[in-house]
């Protein structure tokens, strides 16, 4: 093997006049960066194998760490950037697919960050949500366009319906891409939150068949973990077609997170990786997705609301108008920025568009086509606060799904790592002295308090337009106004420009 | 996108339950008296009961731009309708009306043969062709288009507009009133209250929150908004829920004043499930913001606040009549006093209707 070209992305810098050598962070770095030589008598470090995740700046007792960007100064180029450089690097050693885990980074536009909300001023009044009620409940599910009641005055009874109590929902990550204690995490803060938290494509543990009214099972192409036991396992099943972060590609587990646990929710051998295939390989058409929405309808009784997840790519509008007429009660879309626990890194900065215009594209199209009241919209990829939930509502959703957001409030500092199973924070890892670091009991406690954070936000930014629901939000979108944006950008999202 | 317009405003109506007609003077005294809660810019009247001799013709009014625009409708018109009597609306000179448009009035059924080829009930092929003028004839606006009743409207304070179509001569066993308070300045006739669409009739004081949503969820049904006011967009709901939808007008109610999560879940069990139903489906109806409107139809009125009572609104009733108004003071300017008198509750509707309803009027 020749010398390596690839140079640290990191730099550890330690203090020492402050370092104990404790070996804390020794003991915390699942990635051997840290190391401690006793002939030195001192802490040193390996910055080739750090991955920036700050575990060890943050369970540092004497704050001695922090960790820079390695202050890497190839000859300035614009189009030869230090990492086009180091990713030409890696894959002249390597001969592979560039990976990465979690959303895509690159500094594209960001519509949520040119948009602004409105508020109430004299002509309505501004509503106090610390002293009026307001309203956040929201329904998943197939609708009549119009309601008919019985002989006694009784409305006929609707197809099944998810309710949440704040339209937020937990997004799809497996077990086996996350641990068991962030599984958990997610299905107990779900509970008591009132909303979902959707399995992903990994199968559902043992354990975590006690959370059936708060979980969205998924069914994707590797049908992993899939049997009759797992779809009435769930209020709502979830086809997924693909993934914000990957369109056109399954998902990938590598071997490494395939262990005990992993293997028999799976159905799979231990050590394997789990490769879902890129499409369903019964799902060719849009006559085929018609077949197993009713399948899955018919192996659970009508008695569940199907969602079919797609990633948001350029024909979103017309795909989501089929997946309607298909059949599912619940069109999920994910945006190019939604997160992955691996995804080739090419593919994750390339390929889908954003999600706030094809959002807007597809409520549009919905709406024309006179099917948006009668089916669910359910955004994700991404979503990173309650200002961005409240827009994303305004110009058509029902609800939102977040999963990065999740994984912060747990305890992730987006490295983008997940792929080596080496999460130093409990989370993305199978590797049981890692798992056992994330406790379940903190895990919900923090995501119950983001639910509800940003809930209470939801209810000020409501309050102050004059809006006591949430349906009263829902594709209002005279309530938005752009900013620095183009007349064709301003269309897609069928919204006036500030100051109009 | 045309700006959204905003207003607020006085709004009166008066019904006699008998079904007895008696003339606009009173109407007129009520809201002149909430002259303050106009500001000039629109007022106008609904009047049920005003044409028995034509009670089986629908009764188009017209406001038109010009000689051309009345040409236009009137071939379209001929068309599509057999026209049994046209003529100008009477008017008089009133020192500050001005600016008014050529005002028309058509006595009208739709044309058999075009009504059979178009597969449509003679309301929705009604609704269609006003529609068709008002969005495709420039310079011609369709504001009234019910059977035996009318509206009467223009810029002006409403006590001005009935002195210019002299209401007075005019006798109604219903009639609603609105003056208007918009905050900015469209000038336009048509923009006036009460709105229309056959026989329903809506004067309205408020903002609409809701507005960007019920307006998106309205025009999937088929409507197009071209007035960019709340007051249409509501007219166009109890339209689509009443007419087309057929909903029990409780049920209609719950989905435009929804009661909230909270009372909902102190239901018994019935009412719950109705209640929750309601919500589920028709969330997108829900009118969110400040509101009290009257929305008179040829059996009456209803009239209904915002459920959590941002606008005013007070109903009295004496043995003959029933009476709604923005402000005490203009009930008791009629009728001083009345048997009974109240505020209803935010998003608790008022039905009043005539004594002999559906039976036909007398």
């Amino acid at each position: 093997m020749s010398l390596s070209l690839k140079n640290p992305e990191f730099l550890i810098e330690r203090n020492y006049d402050r370092c104990i050598n404790c070996q804390v962070c020794e003991r915390q770095c699942a990635n051997d960066s840290h190391y401690y030589d006793e002939e030195m008598d001192k802490m040193l470090s390996k910055d080739e194998n750090c991955v920036n995740c700050q575990r060890c700046v943050t369970l540092c007792p004497a704050n001695a760490l922090s960790i820079r960007q390695y202050p890497l100064e190839y000859r300035k180029n614009s189009n030869w950037t230090g990492e086009m450089i180091n990713n030409i690097y890696k894959q002249a050693e390597s001969g592979g697919v560039l990976l990465t885990g979690m959303g895509n980074p690159t500094p594209k536009k960001i519509y949520w960050d040119h948009i602004l909300l409105n508020a109430s001023q004299v002509t309505n009044p501004s509503i106090d949500p610390l002293r009026e009620p307001m309203e956040l409940k929201t329904f998943l599910g197939r609708k009549p366009g119009k309601l008919e009641f019985d002989e006694n005055g009784n409305p006929f009874p609707l197809p099944p319906q998810l309710e949440l109590d704040t339209p937020i929902m937990f997004s799809a990550m497996s077990f086996g891409s996350i641990s068991i204690n962030a599984c958990r995490s997610l299905a107990r803060a779900a509970t008591a939150s009132g909303i979902m938290y959707n399995t992903g494509e990994g199968g559902l543990h043992q354990d975590l068949y006690q959370y059936k009214e708060n979980t969205i099972v998924q069914v994707a192409s590797g049908r992993f973990g899939v049997h009759q036991e797992y779809l009435e396992a769930g209020a709502a099943i979830e086809i997924k077609i693909g993934q914000g972060a990957k369109p056109g590609i399954g998902g990938h587990l590598p071997g490494e997170k395939v262990g005990d646990e992993v293997s028999r929710t799976r159905m799979i051998p231990l050590g394997t990786d789990a490769l879902s295939p890129a499409p369903h390989h019964d799902i060719y058409s849009i006559e085929d997705l018609r077949q197993l929405i009713y399948a899955l309808k018919e192996a659970t009784d009508y008695t569940k609301p199907v969602s079919v997840k797609i990633s948001a790519v350029h024909n979103v509008a017309a795909i989501a108008t089929g997946i309607a007429t298909a059949g599912a009660d619940i069109i999920s879309i994910d945006g190019y920025r939604g997160g992955t626990g691996a995804a080739p890194t090419l593919i994750r900065d390339n390929v889908g568009i954003p999600i706030e215009l094809a959002l807007a594209a597809v409520d549009e199209r919905l709406r024309r086509e006179g099917l948006r009241d009668q089916v669910s919209l359910v955004i994700g990829g991404t979503i990173r606060n309650s200002a961005d939930i409240v827009k994303a509502i305004a110009l058509g959703a029902d609800t939102v799904y977040i999963a990065s957001a999740a994984l912060i409030a747990m305890g992730c500092h987006m490295c983008q790592k997940c792929y080596t199973g080496k999460c130093n924070w409990g989370i993305a890892t199978q590797q049981p002295d890692l798992v056992k670091r994330l406790n379940p009991e903190i895990g919900e406690e923090r995501l119950k308090n983001l639910i509800r954070g940003w809930s209470l936000e939801i209810k000020e930014m409501l309050g102050g337009m004059g809006i006591n629901a949430i349906e009263s939000l829902r594709g209002n979108r005279l309530m938005l106004r752009g900013i620095d944006l183009n007349e064709r950008e301003l269309a897609v999202l069928g919204i006036k420009h500030a100051g109009e | 996108m045309d700006d959204k317009i905003m207003s607020g405003c006085g709004l009166s109506g008066i019904l006699n339950k008998k079904g007895k007609r008696f003339s606009g003077k009173d109407i007129i005294q009520s809201i002149a008296l909430m002259h303050d809660r106009s500001n000039g810019l629109g007022g106008g009247f609904a009047a049920y009961g005003i044409y028995p001799e034509h009670k089986e013709y629908y009764a188009l009014h017209l406001f038109y731009d010009h000689q051309k625009a009345r040409n236009k409708v009137e071939n379209t018109l001929e068309k599509y309708f057999s026209i049994k009597q046209r003529e100008e609306i009477p008017t008089r000179k009133v020192k500050n009306i001005s600016n008014q448009p050529l005002i028309w009035r058509y006595f009208v059924k739709p044309d058999p043969n075009q009504l059979e080829s178009r597969e449509l009930t003679e309301e929705e092929y009604v609704v269609e062709q006003v529609m068709n003028v008002n969005e495709n004839i420039a310079g011609a606006y369709i504001f009234s288009s019910g059977k035996n009743m009318g509206v009467f409207k223009g810029v002006g304070y409403p006590e001005d507009i009935a002195d210019f179509f002299m209401l007075e001569d005019y006798e109604a066993y219903l009639w609603t009133a609105h003056g208007r308070f918009p905050t900015n300045t469209p000038g336009w006739w048509g923009g006036a209250h009460p709105f229309t669409l056959l026989d329903w009739s809506i004067v309205h004081n408020g903002e609409i929150s809701s507005y960007g949503a019920n307006k998106r969820y309205i025009e999937m049904h088929g409507y197009k908004c071209t007035m960019m006011t709340d007051t249409e967009v509501i007219t166009y709901l109890f339209d689509l829920l009443i007419r087309k939808h057929k909903l029990p007008i409780e049920a209609v109610i719950q989905a435009i004043a929804s009661p909230l999560w909270s009372e909902i879940e102190r239901m018994e069990p019935q009412a719950q499930n109705i209640a929750k139903t309601i919500r589920t489906v028709y969330g997108s109806c829900l009118l969110n913001g400040p509101f009290s409107i009257i929305l008179g139809h040829s059996q009456g009125f209803i009239a209904l606040n915002d459920r959590i009572k941002l606008r005013p609104l007070v109903v009295a009733e004496d043995e003959e009549r029933m009476y709604v108004a923005s402000e005490e003071s203009a009930i008791r300017e009629v009728c001083p006093e009345p048997d009974k008198i109240w505020t209803p509750r935010g998003g608790e509707a008022v039905i009043a209707q005539l004594e002999n309803a559906g039976k036909g009027v007398v």
